[in-house]
């Protein structure tokens, strides 16, 4: 418990990041930095990218898996990590 | 038939063991082949037949049936909350979360999760991994790929009986719109079936053309109106209308002669403009009252205005920044300077270059350096420096046919285009190479005869003899301006008009002495015939001259061209141009 909020602190504590959400199976957010009503947008949307990317990586070649997904724009990136039953969604404005 | 084989044996072996051995073979019976037997039978011919061991297959279309397909966005509120949960309840939430959090698997996979995450989150800190990696470095100069130009579009006359393309016009705000007007030059040849409509075309279209202008009487030429883009002046054998046939000039007052130019005026009204013909005058207008001309200017090189001596006049040309000068090129083949707020007729025309051996066919300010122009005639095109009056500054070698038509890039102050009568287009850098043209295309088969580039510089359109106007696209070598190019054009400018400026100082000199040792000559021998009674005798001794200094010059070309130097040829050039004006002038004096 105290190791996972340690992990968080850290990436909190990444220069640029501007929040974390933690979105289980069902697409409820488990922990979030952000105010709910984006939270509750990203956690919606993101889901849905997230499968679509999976089916499109698995449907090339079903021995594959989606590892990581980043999703860059003109103001911040996104950066998912999925699993079986959760996803880390990290924002972050890359310093450039 | 039968083959037989006979032995004999004796009674007592009868019975006996049979001992078997190796014996050579014996010939029993050889039956060789009967040729009259051949007679029976035809010999079959070849034949070749194909045989193929391939799998039959058979091609069939399918349609699938349609799949329709919606999209939507979908809006999410809150989801995926288990039943018993009302997700507006603050508390049921928070204790699920709670819940969630305790789980084992949750521990264990974001522990995992967030390493991966907090490495490419440092990554992102550490480096710009999307960054260009060679952003902000200068373009190198990519070795020079061979000019090139390509043809985009052709917009053929829709009507049977084919007609010259005689005039071309670009749309000013941005040049999407040709107008193109089209007439038959050859004067009597008008036959009953030619139409006489001329048509503005869109770029993109060159099926039909966007708009059909039905004027009176064929039209030769048409400019755009800078300032308003939707009026157009077109002028032909006798009047002079705008594009939605607004008005008419009458008769009386108009030219005479098909009227070759016409151009619009820089003024305040925007409505002013100025037209040419070959019977000889320049006529100003203006727009709004087209019955009369406002002015009137008659192009007789003895400033007395007099009608009956005037020059044809060819081409026109006005540049904005000077308002008070324009130029008119002549049938003759002279260009003459004038100005148009002289008070009196004589002083109008300011003086005149002598330049071509045939009429003037375009004559065009360069729009950086206003103080040179370019004309075409005959087989030359020649860039002039208004200072210097005698000859050009610059010539191009004589070439295989007319030209009949040029213009300057409205981007690169040292390029510029010309028309020949054989379909060719050529495109000229005069920083580059001054004796060739840098590109040479052969647009089609039939004289070409107008050019118009577009403001932009990239898109010229130029006009054939059968009614087709071919849009060409320059490659952009040719149509950027480059960094040194004005400075550079500058200085190569100044360097030829002070060169014909020591030239023309030079001529001067010789013709004084000439003159003066002529008269010192004639005072001591009075009744010797001297060169200016015996035209004969002068012009055969000019042509040997001529002759000799033509060879004396070949031959000091020949050692001289190893050198590559540009400024070489160019003063090769000269000098043949200069022997020949000393034999000119010889004749003359």
């Amino acid at each position: 418990m105290a190791e996972v909020e340690e992990t968080l602190k850290r990436i909190q504590g990444q220069k640029g990041v501007q929040g974390i959400i933690i979105v289980n199976s069902e697409g409820i957010p488990v922990k979030t930095t952000l105010d709910n009503s984006s939270t509750v947008q990203y956690a919606g949307l993101i889901h849905q990218l997230v499968m679509k990317a999976r089916s499109t990586v698995r449907d090339i070649d079903p021995q594959n898996d989606l590892t990581f997904l980043r999703v860059r724009s003109k103001k911040n990136e996104i950066m998912i990590a999925p699993d079986k039953d959760y996803f880390l969604i990290v924002i972050q404005n890359p310093s450039d | 038939m039968e083959i037989v084989h006979v032995y004999t044996k004796d009674r007592e072996e009868f019975g006996r063991q049979c001992l078997l051995w190796d014996r050579p073979t014996e010939l029993l019976a050889d039956i060789l082949p009967d040729q009259n037997l051949a007679s029976n039978f035809i010999q079959r011919n070849h034949k070749d037949q194909a045989v193929q061991a391939g799998r039959q297959v058979s091609e069939h279309q399918v349609n699938t049936e349609r799949f329709e397909s919606d999209s939507h966005g979908v809006n999410h509120v809150e989801g995926g909350w288990p039943k018993d949960i009302n997700p507006l309840d603050m508390e049921q939430t928070i204790r699920f979360r709670k819940k969630a959090e305790k789980d084992e698997s949750y521990l264990n996979s974001i522990q995992q999760l967030g390493s991966v995450t907090e490495y490419c989150s440092r990554q992102n800190n550490a480096v710009d991994i999307y960054q260009e990696p060679f952003d902000g470095w200068e373009e190198v100069e990519e070795s020079p790929e061979p000019p090139s130009a390509k043809t985009i579009n052709v917009f053929r006359d829709p009507n049977e009986v084919r007609r010259t393309v005689t005039g071309l016009s670009w749309h000013p705000d941005g040049g999407r719109k040709l107008a193109a007007a089209y007439s038959c030059l050859d004067f009597q040849k008008t036959s009953r079936d030619m139409s006489l409509d001329s048509y503005i075309w869109d770029v993109e279209n060159p099926n039909r053309p966007e708009l059909i202008l039905k004027p009176a009487s064929p039209l030769v030429c048409l400019d755009y109106n800078p300032k308003d883009p939707h009026t157009l002046v077109g002028v032909y054998w006798d009047t002079r209308r705008g594009s939605q046939p607004v008005e008419l000039s009458s008769v009386e007052h108009s030219h005479r002669d098909p009227v070759y130019k016409i151009i619009w005026l820089q003024s305040k009204t925007g409505t002013d403009a100025f037209s040419a013909s070959t019977d000889g005058q320049v006529l100003w207008w203006d727009a709004r009252r087209l019955s009369e001309p406002t002015e009137r200017l008659v192009l007789d090189p003895t400033r007395e205005g007099n009608l009956n001596r005037a020059l044809g006049a060819i081409s026109l040309e006005f540049e904005a920044t000077m308002p008070t000068k324009f130029m008119v090129g002549t049938e003759q083949g002279l260009v003459v300077s004038c100005n148009r707020k002289a008070k009196t007729p004589t002083e109008k025309i300011v003086c005149t270059y002598d330049g071509h051996h045939g009429p003037v066919y375009a004559l065009q300010r360069n729009p950086f350096f206003p103080k040179n122009f370019l004309t075409v005639g005959d087989w030359t095109a020649r860039i002039w420096s208004e200072d210097i009056k005698e000859s050009s500054i610059m010539c191009t070698k004589y070439q295989m046919s007319y030209l009949t038509d040029a213009c300057w890039s409205p981007v690169r102050p040292s390029v510029f285009f010309t028309l020949k009568m054989d379909g060719m287009l050529e495109v000229w850098d005069i920083l580059f190479k001054q004796s060739d043209p840098m590109l040479s295309l052969k647009v089609c088969d039939r004289a070409l005869y107008s050019l118009r580039v577009q403001d932009n510089g990239r898109l010229v359109a130029c006009g054939s003899q059968q009614g087709e106007t071919t849009l060409l696209e320059i490659c952009s070598e040719l149509s950027t301006l480059q960094k040194n190019d004005k400075s550079l054009l500058a200085a190569m400018f100044e360097r030829e008009t002070k060169r014909e400026k020591i030239l023309e100082a030079r001529q001067r000199e010789i013709r004084l002495k000439e003159r003066s040792r002529s008269e010192q000559s004639r005072e001591e021998e009075i009744g010797r015939e001297d060169g200016e009674d015996d035209p004969d005798q002068l012009i055969t001794r000019a042509e040997s001259d001529f002759y000799s200094q033509v060879e004396a010059e070949l031959k000091r070309r020949e050692r001289r061209e190893e050198e590559a130097l540009r400024e070489k040829d160019v003063c090769e050039e000269k000098e043949v141009n200069d022997e020949e004006e000393a034999g000119r002038n010889e004749t003359s004096s």
